[in-house]
């Protein structure tokens, strides 16, 4: 991958509020036209870390390029095509929606023209609500109207910081389908943050797990996430008996007895039905399987940790 | 882009409801200070005359408007301070404390156009706040009391201006008071640049002002020696348009203090602005 196709470079970028060190030498890179997972628990460093993307935060030490130019040097060219939701999406409550898009609309560095604005706001389904003031807004409108102005001025990268936070089931798929609608038709590279592992599988190709500022993995998401290798828990009777039967087989990986009741084996995908039959066949009682995959699983550790 | 930028902030100024707190407060003190005069202003200039009368016969209407403007204007310019501070103590913070700073600085201005907008922005407010206490004390004062001739007491002197001699007096005096109150509304800015809250610029600029006021009260040694350091020293400065002759050595110290101090608060918020990580 050269240079001209990474829409952002990250290398040793570190971030230290005094004693606290909040970003940890994190190095990656985004390519155009990818739907980037960020993902990482609370208080992992996904905030920061884009807040130094988005030139909000300085870094302690480290390199930004965006669109293969140094940050710094060229904050404005570079923002003049980004669009981003920070955290919360937060507006001028006092003022009216389309007041607030106009406003942004001004100093985004392009033209950008009042039916832009309303096609936005149709878009997110904001248009009969247009005049309101933005106080009046439930969470999930300002969450969509935070999305509206991050493509007012119908940038190339776009960089969405948990933005399904607070909302619905439905208010989650819509976000999703626009995520998707985005990189699809119009093939913008979207940089979007989660905590959610599920949120990123659906709509991202290549994401980061960051955990304490620092990179755990990076890659596709297809292979890191639709290994082969599976880990099934067993619920059984008794889960000694069952270790007795599987120990005498040759398919599986590893082996482990959890509880008196529980059991995780290591195996391929595919043997999932031979596990279940063989241990039917010996007189042990299945009750349940359930197959979690190891990055599935190791990221449930380390958010349930982070909580 | 910067004044796209001031277009913006003064929509955001003037869509608050805090912004006309000030306006209200001198839309109501002023004509109850005009009632009072009304009511009571004769007994006053009676007083004040006192000394001359035995002396001099006084005559024509010197009870008239620019009499009871430049009352007020004694009156009111130390409390205007607290009016300004209401509006620019938020013009930084306001933005932490709503969580705005996101959106407004992800887009491609910088952030001294940004503090520069402010600041213009606050001059523009604190201009506008001291052009309608000159409408309201001045012009109101002129059509309910008449003109007339003016007429100034000092510690050591009375002075009577004529009626030809007072308009510019008094356009000048609202100029430096304006320069006065734009000081307080940088000092305000600066702090505003430090924290996530207004209330804490508000209270703090106005904690200096007070300090500063009381230091300069006293006519003690040491308080002497750091009274030229204290900003507040030139803000009633204004005073000298009515004296005679001016003291122009004076005014020019006192305009180029206070300009001085301005330039100061805005660098100082320029650089603390642009090295600001925001986490709000």
């Amino acid at each position: 991958m050269n240079t001209e196709e990474n829409v952002i470079e990250i290398s040793g970028l570190t971030k230290r509020f005094k004693e606290v060190l909040a970003v940890d030498e994190l190095s990656f890179q985004v390519h155009k036209g990818d739907v980037f997972g960020f993902l990482g628990p609370n208080g992992a460093g996904k905030s920061t870390t884009i807040r130094m993307i988005l030139s909000l935060i300085s870094p302690t030490s480290g390199k930004i390029k965006v669109f293969g130019k140094p940050l710094t040097e060229n904050r404005k060219e570079i923002l003049s095509n980004v669009g981003a939701i920070v955290e919360k999406p937060d507006f001028y409550l006092y003022l009216p929606a389309i007041k607030n898009l106009e406003i942004l609309a001004k100093i985004s560095g392009k033209e950008v023209s009042q039916n832009r604005i309303f096609e936005l706001l149709e878009l997110v389904g904001l248009k009969n609500r247009a005049k309101s003031k933005v106080k009046t807004y439930s969470h999930g409108m300002k969450q969509r109207l935070g999305i509206a102005q991050a493509l007012l001025h119908n940038p190339e990268l776009i960089v969405l910081d948990e933005p399904t936070t607070g909302l619905d089931p439905h208010g989650m798929k819509e976000i999703r389908d626009l995520i998707i609608r985005l990189s699809k038709e119009e093939k913008k590279t979207i940089f979007l943050s989660s905590d959610i592992l599920s949120e990123i599988e659906l709509v991202a190709n290549r994401m980061i797990i960051i955990n304490k500022g620092s990179k755990i993995v990076e890659g596709e998401v297809s292979k890191l996430l639709n290994t082969n290798s599976v880990k099934v828990t067993v619920e059984v009777d008794n889960s000694e008996q069952a270790v007795k039967v599987l120990e005498n087989t040759i398919w599986y990986k590893s082996i482990e007895s959890i509880t008196e009741n529980k059991l995780s084996v290591n195996l391929e995908q595919k043997d999932i039905p031979t596990l279940n039959k063989y241990l039917i066949e010996k007189g042990v009682m299945v009750n349940a399987l359930v197959p979690v995959r190891s990055l599935e699983d190791y990221f449930l550790n380390i958010t349930s940790g982070a909580k | 882009m910067i004044f796209t930028l001031i277009r913006i902030e003064l929509l955001k100024i003037f869509r608050k409801w805090r912004t006309y707190i000030g306006f209200i407060a001198i839309g109501i003190l002023v004509p109850l200070l005009h009632l009072a005069m009304y009511l009571e202003g004769q007994r006053s200039l009676e007083f004040i005359t006192r000394g001359l009368r035995d002396s001099f016969v006084l005559v024509g209407n010197l009870l008239n408007g620019y009499w009871i403007s430049y009352i007020i204007l004694n009156a009111l310019t130390i409390h205007i301070p607290f009016l300004i501070t209401l509006v620019a103590g938020d013009l930084l913070a306001g933005e932490a404390t709503a969580g705005t700073y996101r959106i407004l600085l992800t887009r491609p201005i910088s952030r001294i156009q940004i503090v520069t907008s402010k600041f213009l922005s606050g001059l523009i407010y604190t201009s506008s706040l001291i052009l309608f206490l000159a409408v309201m004390s001045l012009v109101i004062g002129l059509i309910i009391f008449g003109s007339g001739e003016l007429i100034v007491a000092s510690p050591d002197s009375i002075i009577i201006f004529e009626k030809s001699d007072i308009i510019w007096r008094f356009l000048l005096a609202y100029g430096f008071a304006i320069l006065s109150m734009t000081v307080v509304c940088s000092l305000a800015i600066l702090f505003s640049s430090l924290v996530e809250n207004a209330i804490g610029p508000i209270v703090s600029t106005m904690a200096v002002i007070i300090i500063f006021i009381i230091l300069s009260a006293f006519n003690v040694g040491i308080l002497n020696e750091i009274k030229p350091y204290l900003f507040t020293n030139y803000m009633l400065e204004w005073r000298e348009f009515f004296n005679d002759p001016m003291d122009f050595a004076e005014i020019t110290k006192s305009l180029l203090v206070l300009s001085g101090h301005i330039i100061l608060f805005f660098t100082a918020t320029s650089i603390i602005f642009h090295k600001k990580d925001i986490l709000s």
